[in-house]
C-alpha cells in the first residue's frame, strides 16, 4: 500500500523542521563538559524567567526588619534574609536572582548581534571576494584597532545610559572575529562541487549563499556566539562597575559597584560581593565549555 | 623583495587604521550631550583663554574645518587642556603612562612565564587527571570578571590579613627623589602586588592554553620522532626540541596580549585606584573631561595598534613558513 506510506514519509520531516535545526546546530551532547555548561544556562534561564516568583524580595526595595529597622548589612539568614542585605537595606539574594534577567538579556542579544553581523559580514565578503572582500575586511582591521572596553565606556557614557546601548556598542565592535573566522571558512565552501554545480545550474548568489554555504558555516556562528555571550556579560559588568551602566536594572555588575562603593570589602561582607561574581564565572565559563565541546567536533583534530 | 613590499602593505593597512580610528574618535566625541563647545571649553575659563582656545581648535568652523583642525593638532601632539587639571593633556598622559606599562608589563611577564610553564607541562601530562582538572580551571580563571577578582584579592590581602596595602602606588607622605627611586622602593612594589597578581591570573590562561596546543601540535612532528627514537630522554626531547618550537607563536602572542591588557586595565586601576591611563579615562568621561578623555582613549588605542603590527610581523619574520599574504 505505497499510497499510504508515502505520505507517512514526507510527514515527519516536514513535522521535525525544528529537529532538524537543532542537528544542524550540532549540539555537543558528548562531552561531560558542555553538558554541564548547558545545564548551567538552563538554571539561569529558570531563575531568569521566573524571577518574579523565586526573589524573596523586590530587589530595588528598601527593606526593614520585624522591629521596624533598616535592614542594613545583615548577615546571610539573618531576619531570614537568605543571603543577607546591601548597606541601603536590599535583600541580595533577590538582587542575585534578578541579576540573572539582564545578564542573559544582555549576552543573549549581543551575542546573536555579534554572530549576525559577524556571519553576513563574512559570508558577504567570502563569496563575492575582490573589493568587496577588501572593504569588508579593512573594515575588521579598523575594528580590530579600536580598544574594546574604552569604546563602550565612552559610548555608553555619552548616549544615554542603557542595556541597549552597551549591547549595541559591543556589536560594533565585536564582529570582527566572527567575520574574520566565517571568511576564511567561506573561501574554502565556495570552491566546493556543489556550490559550483549550483552555479553553473545558474543560482542566484543570494541563493547560493543563504542554501549552500550559510548552513554549514552555522554551527561556526553559533561557536563565535556562545564565546560573545561570556564577553558581553563580562563587559556588561565592568561597564556596571565603573558606573555607567543602566540605572534601571538590576545586574551582576551593578551589585558590585554598590558593594564596592559601599566598602563591603573593609567590611570584609564577602557574601556580598562574592555571589555576583561567582555568578558571572558560571555563566561565562558555560560558555567556554560549550565552545570547547563544539570546538572537538569542528575541529576533531585539536583534541587529539 | 616580496617581504619588502609586504611590509609596505602592512604599513598602508596601520595608517589607515590610525587615520580610522583617530576619525571616529572625532566622531563619537561629537555625540556627547550637550553643546560641543562646552565639551571643549571649560566655563570656568577667563573670556580670554575661551576665545583662545576657541581658535585654537576651530570651535567656530564648520565640522570638516574642524576635522582638519583636528588633525593637524594631533599630528603635532596637541590634545588640549585638561579641565580637571588645568594643564595640558600630553603632560598628564606622559605621568601616567609609566604607571599604566609597569603594571601591565610586571603582570604580562609573570602570566607567559607561568603560562609557557604550565602549558609546556600540561602537554606533556596529556590525558593525566592534572591536564584533566587543571583545563576547566584555566577556563574559570577566563571567565573571571578581573574587577571582581581584584575586590576578592584586596579583601583577602589587604583588608583581612593587613599584608598589603589597599590602593595607590605609595604609602600617604612618601616622597621619592625621582622616577627610579619610587619605581623601585619596597612601598612602591609592595603596592603594585596585588593589582599585578589580578592581571597575571587573568592573563596566564592565554599562553598556556597557546603552548599547551601548540606542544601537542609540535610533539606530531617528525623531528620530535625523530628525537625519540634517537632514544634522547624524554626531557629531551619536550623541552630542547618540543617545547622550543611551539614558544615561538605564544612569544608572538605577547604583543597582542599587552593590547588586551592595556584594555583590561581600565577596571583593574579602577579598583586599585592605580593611577594609570585606564583609570583617568573612566574619571575624565565621568567627570566630563573630555579633552583629556580623547587623549587617554587615543593612547590606548595607539597602543594596541602598534602591538597588532608588532604581532603581525614578528609572527612573519620568526616563522619563515608562514608567507605574506
Amino acid at each position: 500500500m505505497p499510497e499510504i506510506a508515502a505520505p507517512a514519509i514526507i510527514k515527519p520531516r516536514r513535522a521535525n523542521i525544528l529537529a532538524r535545526m537543532f542537528r544542524a546546530l550540532r549540539l555537543p551532547m558528548n562531552d561531560p563538559f558542555a553538558v554541564a555548561g548547558l545545564l548551567i544556562y538552563l538554571v539561569f534561564m529558570v531563575a531568569a524567567v521566573f524571577a518574579d516568583q523565586i526573589a524573596t524580595h523586590d530587589p530595588t526595595e528598601i527593606l526593614y526588619t520585624p522591629s521596624y529597622d533598616l535592614a542594613a548589612d545583615l548577615r546571610p539568614g539573618q531576619d531570614g534574609f537568605l543571603m543577607g542585605t546591601t548597606s541601603l537595606g536590599r535583600d541580595i539574594f533577590s538582587q542575585l536572582v534578578y541579576g540573572s534577567r539582564s545578564a542573559l538579556l544582555i549576552g543573549v542579544t549581543a551575542a546573536f548581534m555579534v554572530a549576525l553581523i559577524g556571519s553576513i559580514i563574512g559570508l558577504v565578503a567570502g563569496y563575492f571576494g575582490r573589493w568587496v572582500d577588501a572593504i569588508l575586511m579593512r573594515l575588521a582591521d579598523i575594528a580590530f584597532g579600536i580598544p574594546f572596553l574604552p569604546f563602550v565606556i565612552v559610548l555608553a557614557a555619552f548616549l544615554r545610559p542603557s542595556i541597549w546601548n552597551v549591547v549595541i556598542a559591543m556589536a560594533l565592535v565585536l564582529w570582527r572575529d566572527t567575520a574574520r573566522v566565517i571568511r576564511s571558512q567561506v573561501l574554502t565552501l565556495r570552491t566546493r562541487g556543489y556550490v559550483e554545480a549550483a552555479r553553473v545550474v545558474g543560482s542566484s548568489d543570494f541563493k547560493i549563499i543563504l542554501r549552500h554555504i550559510a548552513p554549514n558555516i552555522l554551527p561556526l556562528s553559533f561557536l563565535y556566539g556562545s564565546i560573545a555571550i561570556g564577553w558581553a556579560i563580562l563587559t556588561e559588568a565592568s561597564i556596571s562597575f565603573l558606573g555607567f551602566g543602566d540605572p534601571d536594572s538590576i545586574s551582576w555588575g551593578y551589585m558590585l559597584q554598590d558593594a564596592f562603593a559601599s566598602q563591603a570589602l573593609a567590611k570584609q561582607a564577602y557574601y556580598w560581593f562574592v555571589p555576583p561574581g561567582i555568578c558571572i564565572i558560571l555563566v561565562v565559563s558555560a560558555g567556554f565549555f560549550i565552545t570547547r565541546g563544539y570546538e572537538n567536533i569542528l575541529f576533531p583534530k585539536l583534541s587529539r | 623583495m616580496k617581504n619588502f613590499k609586504a611590509v609596505g602593505g602592512r604599513l598602508l593597512q596601520l595608517a589607515l587604521v590610525l587615520w580610522a580610528v583617530v576619525t571616529i574618535l572625532f566622531l563619537m566625541f561629537r555625540l556627547m550631550p550637550g553643546n560641543p563647545m562646552a565639551a571643549y571649553i571649560d566655563p570656568n575659563f577667563t573670556l580670554e583663554q575661551q576665545q583662545q582656545l576657541m581658535a585654537q581648535f576651530g570651535l567656530d568652523k564648520p565640522l570638516w574645518q574642524q576635522y582638519l583642525i583636528y588633525l593637524g593638532n594631533l599630528l603635532q601632539g596637541e590634545f588640549g587642556q585638561s579641565f580637571r587639571y588645568r594643564e595640558p593633556v600630553g603632560q598628564r598622559i606622559w605621568i601616567l603612562l609609566p604607571n599604566t606599562l609597569i603594571l601591565t608589563f610586571s603582570s604580562l611577564i609573570v602570566a607567559y612565564v607561568f603560562g609557557i610553564l604550565a602549558g609546556a607541562y600540561l602537554a606533556w601530562r596529556r590525558g593525566s587527571w592534572v591536564e584533566q582538572a587543571a583545563i576547566p580551571l584555566v577556563l574559570t580563571t577566563r571567565a573571571m570578571p578581573e574587577f571582581w577578582l581584584g575586590m576578592v584579592m584586596l579583601a583577602i590581602f589587604s583588608f583581612s590579613l593587613g599584608w598589603l596595602p589597599a590602593g595607590g602606588t605609595r604609602a600617604p607622605g612618601n616622597e621619592y627623589s625621582g622616577f627610579l627611586d619610587l619605581y623601585t622602593s619596597r612601598d612602591f612594589l609592595a603596592h603594585l602586588a596585588l593589582p599585578a597578581a589580578t592581571l597575571a591570573i587573568y592573563s596566564q590562561g592565554l599562553p598556556l592554553l597557546l603552548m599547551r596546543s601548540n606542544m601537542l601540535d609540535v610533539m606530531k612532528e617528525d623531528f620530535v620522532t625523530m628525537a625519540r627514537i634517537k632514544g634522547l630522554s624524554n626531557w629531551t626531547v619536550v623541552v630542547r626540541h618540543a617545547a622550543r618550537n611551539a614558544l615561538l607563536p605564544v612569544m608572538t602572542s605577547f604583543a597582542i596580549a599587552v593590547g588586551y591588557q592595556l584594555q583590561g586595565n581600565v577596571v583593574v586601576e579602577s579598583v586599585f585606584s592605580w593611577p594609570g591611563l585606564g583609570r583617568e579615562l573612566v574619571n575624565a568621561v565621568a567627570a566630563s573631561d573630555y579633552p583629556l578623555a580623547q587623549g587617554a582613549f587615543l593612547m590606548i588605542a595607539l597602543v594596541v595598534i602598534f602591538m597588532n603590527l608588532l604581532a603581525d610581523l614578528l609572527y612573519a619574520f620568526l616563522d619563515p613558513r608562514i608567507s605574506h599574504a
